[in-house]
């Protein structure tokens, strides 16, 4: 029976209870979300069991563990992707600042919550409109163009593109399609951003772009991130979380989680002896 | 127990040199030639119709040439055949079905596809999918004891009440006509809109809608801004798919459409369809030539249904190939 | 929440409702049909009906015998045509094939399905009919089999192919010939599919009409055999109705239902026979 992470009402990081390892709390911080014992079902299948999480704001955090622990789930569970798919349940608390995600309207959520895809994404249109999208359903308090080149600049984008804003989307290079659906997201201004193994599909020299781009966006937004490649995780994460078959096993500072796991099956991972 | 030319240690599937005797008798050799016969007289028969086709239009064709098209005289009598008020009906019936079908087939696909719940959908998809496979002809009763009266008693009156200083609704209202027949192949060529339209919509990947639905779009917001116009090209082809069953649609049209070859600006005048014409005249046709030019009108008709469907392959084709990122937008 | 976001979220109701409307009154169409001709037919139905020959204009009475065992002739000599042709073709493009005869039989297959009706009939016109100077039921069993080359065609080859790997290499590991494989598994394990590629075919031909008018063309009397020309009730409504007479009408009506019910009931037999699942377990 694993130790799950329990979460104090507000500011520390707790590591799991069970062990002696020695307790790092990180800097005080607020938690941006508060993930308490959610359970999810696909059907009659039980995917994720009993997991507490709490994600610190400003930082990134990282979701890790093999294929099919679950990660990928419990990301989209915090902007409520999974309610597209039929047969999905879930139980549990999701707070955003203290407040029930659940209960809240789903569209608004969205916008404060946005998501990169593991597949770049973009829609066939231009590579402008595909920023402007969300800027214009939503409404934008600056000019449009103006916010389209704010987030370009934010995603490191803007100086490959400018010239070309109204080219269609699918000339990109795969590297700078996932840029352009992370300006995307970024262009409604979300407090939290979750990306889904968004490097898996990419080359190194464009993941290594989107990992210094990761690292300097939490000032902006605190970032969420699934990763099935660990040491990706001990390079851009301030936390880490492990999961395997739908149990969070371990949650910790990076640092902390990879040299000194307190889970025997946290270490057996990260050394490589399965998955 | 074969003669055998050159020595052949066993009629191994690996190795590639066999008596000919020997694949004679091999069951899997003779299986291949029947079915090969087969799928050859599927290829066959289809040669032989264009064949047929043209051979049999040859004294029209090259009597009137171009002319054919441009001709608006069709009188047997004469001898004079021009294809201008069949092919003009033809449009014009096909024309209005596909305004009226259009948009409420498209909507019908989308609810279906994007925002009804999935058993709904798929009871309604049963449905629908049953009404394609009513026979023209009982639409062509229904057109001629149900919808003609309905034409000629409320609804050409109120047209022209209200619309009458156009030329489009200007005449005397039968209840038959292009307007009338254009309803009622509306009413048949929206299954296939729906049809196709649906599956093209569901053939949009899931991660478009979801990446709509993550920037904070209402359900509409990421159907109709990301999914349909990702489907645009083959809701295009369902649209061409249909313009082609409706061009070739005989019994339905024949019945409610007054056989006139006549060209009228008026929607609510009669008119005559290309398959009409055929299936109206084709067996007291009164002279070699008549046949010809009838068989010459069937000519058209298949090259025109014959592009459209290679059209509309295409662009079904080049929508299911945009997902994996071959195509620009 | 602001002004703004309700007035979308109405208008994504709002479409949500207008599309649900496009769709609940193309599905009511098929009711109303439904409806109008149990309403004006139901009552004609009637023993004379599928017994009698029609009567001599003007006078009222009489059936249409003679229309419905001319439309099962047809039927009979479509399929006996049509469905070899589709069947053993698919067979070949399914197992035996290169890519290139494939896509030439697959292209010439989509365009025969894609001929209006009418130009089919003038085809087996030229073919059927006017070397032997008469109308003939072969004739129009030759026309409406031909439309049923298609689908059968298209059908069986995709049923054909989605058998899994795993049931061929189990035949032919076991030694069995290609023959043997494909007609003790393959086929076997695809005929659900492929029974019902055959009824819905049937179903589309059931009701054509315009490849019947130069080929079977009709007949006020019984058939005299196969080399006469037939009564098929498709042709029979289409003439009846376009008539001057109520009498003829009623029965127009009447048969319309008959045939409508007919095409239907083969559809949804094929469709519930389809969602039965294929016939092969999973692993």
């Amino acid at each position: 029976m694993h130790a799950s992470v329990r979460q104090a009402v507000s500011v520390n990081i707790t590591p799991p209870v069970t062990t002696g390892a020695s307790r790092e709390t990180a800097a005080p911080a607020a938690m941006r979300m508060t993930i308490s014992n959610v359970n999810f079902w696909y059907g009659a299948k039980q995917t994720l069991f009993d997991i507490n999480l709490g994600i610190a704001t400003s930082k990134v955090t990282a979701l890790i563990g093999p294929s099919g622990c679950g990660k990928s789930t419990l990301l989209r569970t915090l902007d409520r992707m999974h309610e597209t798919v039929r047969n999905a349940r879930l139980e549990g608390e999701i707070l955003l600042d203290g407040k029930n995600i659940l209960a809240q309207d789903v569209t608004l959520l969205r916008r404060r919550i946005g998501m990169v895809f593991q597949r770049p994404n973009p829609f066939p249109k231009s590579i402008f409109e595909n920023v402007a999208y969300g800027l214009r359903i939503n409404g934008s308090k600056i000019p449009i163009a103006e916010a389209v080149e704010k987030s370009l600049r934010h995603a490191a984008l803007w100086d490959e593109v400018k010239d070309h804003l109204h080219k269609s989307a699918y000339e990109l290079s795969g590297g700078q399609q996932q840029r352009l659906c992370i300006a995307r997201a970024l262009a409604v201004e979300p407090e939290v951003l979750l990306l889904d193994e968004p490097c898996s599909a990419l080359d190194p020299i464009s993941t290594a772009k989107i990992e210094e781009l990761l690292v300097q966006l939490k000032d902006l937004c605190t970032i969420i991130t699934v990763t099935h490649n660990m040491q990706q995780a001990a390079r851009i994460s301030d936390f880490t979380a492990f999961l395997l078959t739908g149990q969070l096993i371990e949650f910790s500072p990076t640092p902390q989680l990879f040299t000194k796991p307190s889970d025997p099956r946290t270490e057996a991972y990260i050394t490589g002896r399965f998955g | 127990m074969a003669t055998t030319t050159t020595p052949v240690p066993d009629a191994s599937p690996i190795s590639g040199s066999r008596t000919f005797l020997s694949r004679l008798t091999d069951g899997d050799e003779i299986a291949r030639a029947i079915t090969f016969v087969f799928a050859a007289s599927v290829v066959l028969i289809t040669v032989l119709l264009v064949l047929s086709l043209w051979q049999g239009s040859v004294l029209a064709r090259h009597k009137f040439g171009f002319s054919f098209f441009v001709t608006q005289v069709w009188d047997p009598n004469a001898g004079i055949f021009g294809a201008l008020p069949f092919i003009y009906g033809t449009l014009v019936t096909a024309i209005v079905s596909l305004l009226i079908a259009v948009p409420l087939g498209i909507g019908a696909a989308i609810f279906l596809a994007e925002l009804a719940p999935a058993r709904v959908s798929d009871t309604l998809e049963f449905f629908i999918d049953l009404l394609a496979a009513v026979p023209s002809v009982i639409y062509g009763v229904l057109g001629i004891f149900l919808i003609v009266p309905l034409m000629r008693s409320y609804i050409e009156p109120a047209l022209k009440k209200t619309l009458g200083f156009l030329p489009l609704f200007q005449g005397p209202a039968y209840g038959i006509g292009f307007l009338t027949a254009g309803i009622v192949l509306a009413v048949m060529i929206i299954p296939y809109i729906i049809s196709v339209s649906r599956e093209v919509l569901l053939s949009v990947p899931r991660d478009q809608r979801e990446a709509a639905l993550s920037l904070g779009s209402t359900r509409w917001e990421s159907t109709w801004k990301v999914v349909v116009p990702f489907a645009r090209t083959g809701i295009m082809g369902s649209i061409f798919l249909a313009l082609a069953r409706a061009l070739g649609e005989t019994m339905a049209v024949t019945m409610v459409i007054g056989n006139t070859p006549k060209i009228s600006a008026s929607l609510l005048a009669s008119g005559y369809s290309i398959a009409a014409a055929i299936a109206n005249e084709f067996n007291e046709a009164s002279s070699p030539l008549h046949s010809q030019a009838l068989i010459e009108l069937g000519l058209v008709l298949f090259l025109l249904t014959f592009i459209l469907n290679g059209l509309a392959r295409l662009l079904i084709l080049a929508t299911s190939q945009r997902g994996s990122g071959m195509g620009n937008a | 929440m602001n002004a703004r976001l309700r007035w979308r979220k109405f208008v994504s109701n709002f479409m949500l409702t207008m599309t649900g409307v496009c769709a609940l009154v193309s599905v009511a169409v098929l009711f109303f049909i439904l409806g109008c001709l149990v309403y004006q037919g139901g009552t004609s139905i009637n023993w004379d009906f599928f017994t009698k020959l029609p009567v001599p204009v003007g006078e009222t009475g009489g059936g249409m015998a003679n229309a419905i065992v001319g439309t099962g002739e047809l039927l009979l000599l479509a399929t006996l045509f049509g469905v070899p042709i589709g069947f053993f073709g698919a067979i070949y493009l399914a197992e035996f094939s290169g890519s290139t005869t494939a896509f030439v039989v697959r292209y010439a297959a989509d365009l025969l399905n894609g001929v209006p009706s009418i130009v089919i009939g003038i085809f087996a016109y030229a073919v059927a009919v006017a070397p032997f100077k008469h109308f003939s039921t072969y004739a129009g069993g030759f026309a409406l089999g031909m439309m049923m080359i298609p689908i059968t065609l298209r059908s069986t080859e995709e049923f054909l192919l989605a058998v899994p790997r795993t049931l061929r290499e189990g035949a032919m590991a076991l030694g069995a010939s290609k023959w043997k494989t494909i007609a003790t598994v393959i086929v076997p394990a695809a005929y659900r599919g492929i029974l019902t590629a055959v009824l819905l075919a049937v179903a589309r031909v059931a009701g054509e009409t315009a490849p019947l008018l130069f080929t079977a063309f009709g007949n006020t009397y019984w058939s005299r055999g196969l080399k006469d020309a037939t009564a098929s009730l498709p042709a029979v409504i289409y003439s009846y109705a376009l008539s001057p007479y109520e009498d003829w009408h009623r029965q127009a009506w009447a048969a319309g239902l008959v045939l409508l019910v007919l095409v239907l009931v083969i559809n949804i037999v094929a469709r519930g026979i389809l969602s039965r699942g294929i016939s092969v377990p999973r692993s």
